[in-house]
């Protein structure tokens, strides 16, 4: 049932219904064909179509009254022959494409039932072109022709059901309205089962067809421009726009309607067309066409002279011409209502524009193009490639003809390679939804079908990590000729500088730059690159805890890429992949960066990763790019002998929460999972021993070695939420990194090994396996337990234990901070996390609340958490 | 009430003419077994609407069984599915 019904009688209703019924019906058996069921029918219909494409040519012109009888028989042709040609080996039932590395399957899913409608001025072969896109495509169509093209349509549809029927298509799968009214076209337009209208013709049929709320294919009327540049090739260009406009007398809608010529050519062009059969109006004679063949209330051309004989326009509005003249050509001033010519005129007549520039030029065919050919077709004649640009650039059309016919050019396959066609889309510009010429895929819903994308995981460190006691010798490897060592001036006084200068290797010219050891300034940076420039350095040597080799790090940036725009690069990301900013590639000054760390808990020597304060903006920039990784990390445990008790204890929780983290990132691999595990098993057995024994060389060591294995670990697989509260507490309360991951740790483990209240999306997180790897860990470190909830627990234990025996203060309450001024924190503490980029790996989703209840779990302390131990 | 139950082998149209011929006789619910049809046409479809039709006039229930899933497609497309019980 049609749902807006009109001033139908019921017999011509039911009469309508019968024929959705019939379409309907074999829109769904149609479903069930393959392709080579499809192209079995496709071929013999061609055939049919191409066999009777005279006999169809000569009922058109019968019936209408319009056009040419041979430029009616080519038409029959290309649209068989040409588009034939075009959607013979395409794939249009079932899988169509396949893109096996982006995991992509496109499914050809046929429309169901299309209503039809067919223009006066190209009846019968826009039936032929869509009824085979139809068959192509496995839709239905009901044919809905121009009142006065209806028989020949009609015996266009059967030639081409006949054809389909004999070789196998569902019953029904064409129709064609008999004596169709305005009425019968509303009434389909509106009926619920028709799913797409296809309407080619006039303006009314089109807006009808877009307004009737139903997906449409509009393709109404144009009003081609054509610019005639003065380098292009004369003769072929009046050749081809003389093929063009007199080419079924001018009814095709992509014919050329005014030329704009160069006035340095304009009268050879004018001579070359009156040479060729042309008729170039005189004054007066100009006006006496626009009198005659242009509404001038509406201001469109009249119907009576569409597809009509130059000699019988002349004729009929009492102009004098030869008896062989193809073509009238009226000189035009203007575009516009005031210039009647220089609208669409679907006949022999063609308005021409003498222009004195090229910029005129242009702007008159910008002027023609908005004049009602917003988006269906222009053509340029020109020799000039950046003139061709450019006229392509500002005139909206969905097709540009280059130097050739613009109606024969536009139909496609023939002048040029675009898709053959008779439905031209126009795009938003002739409120279409395509610029496409229509085709197949149009008569398609396509579908994706997207597999889930196995991420590309990686595993970069610094290719050359040196270790153990003595590790800084072989640094002697290194040729260099200008050398800086970036380090901190206690290090220097501690001799530390001197072991370094010790392994150079020989003919370096070793320069000192000692940095405050605290989180670099872009000021210092910026200073230590003025110091790498004015000694043409090829080599740092980061000697110090994160802060030094931080800094390090981004004075080679700079050094090497001068250009880098520090604030830009710290912009926020979520996949590194697929961030806004690129690192800089080019490098203007090759330096190599040697990294020795002299604490056991950032891990700077072998991370991507770089902080620093912006003083005079307050801002803190964090860099995250695998160049800024050291080029060789040198994790020598005599560097850290003499680290004190606090920092000792502070770094090695900053050690442990990176494996923990790394370990249940959204983000670990089998190759970061051995990473974390070792440092984890390395931080329970051998922080005890550094911080109560601090000479125990062998604690040291080990510990030396989990803080740089835990940073491979997190270098790939990232951090978690411990991480971003830990840096909004330790920001907004001056705690130290370590001390303030301690805090948080107990708790972000428990929460972690809880069922998500949010799990993260994200395609790397294929099961929820936190708690799972929490107990893994717990096995690991020999911690017991039955279940996994057990196992948590007690990898809970063993971490409050250790934070314990590493005098860690118990709460954030035992740092003194009072309840109030905890309460007046928390909005900035949680906003300041949830902005943190680190819990983007996180297994869980922290939602702001879970994340202030954890806050105030690691102010209430260890042992006392609010939020839910492993369930 | 009883049930009748007739498989549709062969020809479907003939099948399902021959369903339509029984319906005087179905007191209650008219099972088709669909198993053996892996294709249906145009002309299938149209004595499924006049069977779906003749049953409702009748108050007989109709039923399909074992619908193969292409099957089952077209006559949702063709809105016959829910003229008939799964």
């Amino acid at each position: 049932m049609a749902a807006k019904v009109s001033c139908l009688s019921q017999e011509r209703a039911g009469y309508l219904e019968g024929l959705v019924s019939q379409a309907r019906n074999a829109a769904a058996v149609f479903t069930q064909y393959t392709q080579q069921d499809v192209d079995r029918i496709v071929k013999p219909m061609v055939l049919a179509g191409l066999a009777q494409a005279q006999h169809l040519a000569r009922l058109a012109i019968e019936e209408t009254r319009i056009g040419v009888l041979e430029d009616k028989i080519i038409k029959n042709m290309v649209a068989t022959e040409f588009v034939y040609n075009y959607v013979r080996d395409k794939r249009t039932v079932g899988a169509i494409a396949e893109f096996p590395e982006r995991g992509i399957t496109e499914i050809a899913e046929p429309i169901g039932v299309i209503f039809s409608i067919t223009p006066v001025t190209n009846p019968t072969s826009t039936v032929l072109f869509k009824c085979i896109m139809a068959i192509k495509t496995r839709n239905a169509a009901i044919f809905g022709p121009h009142p006065k093209a209806w028989r020949c349509c009609r015996e266009a549809v059967r030639i081409m059901y006949d054809a389909a029927i004999a070789h196998g298509a569902p019953e029904g799968v064409f129709t064609c309205l008999e004596e169709p009214t305005i009425e019968d076209n509303v009434y389909l337009m509106h009926h619920k089962d028709v799913r797409l209208i296809d309407a080619t013709g006039g303006r009314g049929a089109v807006k009808a067809a877009y307004s009737s709320g139903k997906p449409a294919l509009g393709v109404g009327p144009g009003n081609t421009p054509v610019y005639l540049e003065k380098s292009a090739d004369v003769a072929m260009a009046v050749v081809d726009i003389i093929t063009s406009k007199t080419f079924d007398n001018g009814t095709i809608c992509a014919s050329e309607q005014t030329v704009v010529i160069d006035g340095e050519i304009y009268d050879r062009v004018l001579e070359e067309f009156a040479a060729l059969g042309a008729h170039v109006c005189k004054d007066g004679e100009a006006d006496l066409l626009a009198r005659a063949l242009v509404d001038p209330q509406t201001g469109f051309a009249q119907p009576m002279a569409v597809g009509q004989k130059a000699t019988d326009i002349a004729r009929a509005v009492g102009l004098q011409v030869k008896p062989d003249t193809k073509l009238l050509i009226a000189p035009i001033a203007g575009v516009g209502r005031d210039y009647p010519l220089s609208v669409e005129k679907l006949f022999p007549v063609l308005a021409v524009y003498r222009a004195k520039s090229a910029d005129e030029a242009l702007r008159v065919c910008i002027d023609v193009n908005h004049a009602g050919g917003l988006g269906h077709t222009a053509v340029v004649f020109s020799r000039n490639e950046n003139v061709i640009r450019k006229f392509g650039e500002v005139i909206d059309a969905g097709r540009v003809i280059v130097n050739s016919p613009g109606s024969i050019g536009a139909l496609g396959g023939v002048y040029n390679d675009m898709v053959p066609t008779f439905s031209f889309g126009c795009g938003t510009g002739g409120g279409n939804s395509t610029t496409d010429n229509v085709n197949v895929y149009h008569y398609l819903n396509i579908k994706r079908v997207a597999r889930r994308t196995q991420a590309h995981m990686w595993y970069r460190v610094p290719n050359q990590i040196y270790f153990n006691r003595n590790a800084v010798e072989n640094l002697r490897q290194f040729p260099s000729r200008s050398t800086l060592i970036v380090t901190n001036p206690v290090l220097e006084q501690m001799g530390h500088v001197d072991i370094v200068r010790r392994w150079m290797a020989p003919q370096t010219v070793a320069r000192v730059l000692a940095i405050p050891d605290t989180e670099p300034e872009l000021k210092v940076v910026m200073q230590g690159v003025e110091t790498l420039k004015l000694h043409e350095a090829d080599q740092i040597v980061a000697l110090g805890g994160g802060s030094v080799i931080d800094a390090a790090k981004i004075m080679k940036m700079m050094y090497e890429s001068p250009e880098a725009d520090l604030a830009e690069l710290a912009a926020p990301f979520l996949d590194i992949r697929k961030r806004v900013v690129r690192f800089p590639g080019g490098k203007e000054n090759r330096v190599r960066l040697i990294a020795a760390p002299t604490t056991s808990g950032t891990g700077s020597e072998v991370t991507p990763f770089a902080v620093l304060t912006d003083k005079s903006s307050g801002r803190k920039i964090t860099l995250a790019d695998y160049s800024l990784s050291p080029d060789v990390a040198i994790v020598d445990p005599q560097f850290v002998m003499s680290m004190p008790k606090g920092l000792t204890a502070d770094t090695g929780i900053d050690c442990l929460t990176h494996a923990l983290e790394a370990g249940v990132s959204i983000y670990a691999s089998p190759y970061t999972d051995s990473n974390a595990m070792q440092a984890i098993r390395l931080v329970f057995r051998y922080l005890p021993v550094a911080f109560e024994h601090p000479d125990d060389e062998e604690a040291r060591s080990m510990m030396h070695n989990a803080a740089c294995i835990a940073a491979m670990a997190f270098s790939n697989a990232s951090v978690g939420v411990n991480h971003a509260l830990a840096h909004a507490f330790g920001a907004r309360f001056g705690v130290a990194h370590g001390r303030a991951n301690a805090l948080m740790l107990p708790h972000v483990i428990a929460y972690n090994a809880s069922v998500p209240t949010k799990f993260m999306p994200s395609p790397n997180q294929r099961a929820y396996v936190a708690h799972k790897k929490y107990a893994l860990t717990a096995e690991l470190l020999g911690l017991g337990g039955e279940s996994i909830e057990e196992k948590v627990a007690n990898l809970i234990a063993a971490v409050e234990g250790l934070l314990d025996r590493l005098a860690f203060p118990n709460s954030i309450a035992g740092l003194g901070i009072s309840r109030d001024e905890f309460e007046r924190a928390m909005p900035d503490l949680t906003r300041n996390a949830f902005d943190d980029p680190s819990w983007r790996s996180n297994p869980r989703m922290p939602l702001v609340a879970e994340l202030a209840e954890l806050f105030w779990s690691a102010y209430d302390g260890r042992g006392k958490t609010g939020i839910a131990r492993a369930s | 009430m009883g049930q009748a139950r007739l498989r549709m082998e062969g020809d479907l149209v003939h099948a399902l003419q021959s369903a339509l011929d029984s319906l005087e006789k179905v007191d209650g619910e008219l099972v088709l077994d669909f198993s053996p049809v892996r294709r249906i046409e145009p002309p299938a479809l149209k004595v499924m609407e006049e069977l779906a039709a003749r049953a409702g006039e009748r108050h007989v229930r109709l039923a399909l069984e074992e619908v193969d899933v292409n099957i089952y497609r077209v006559l949702k497309l063709s809105k016959l599915a829910s003229r008939f019980t799964q």
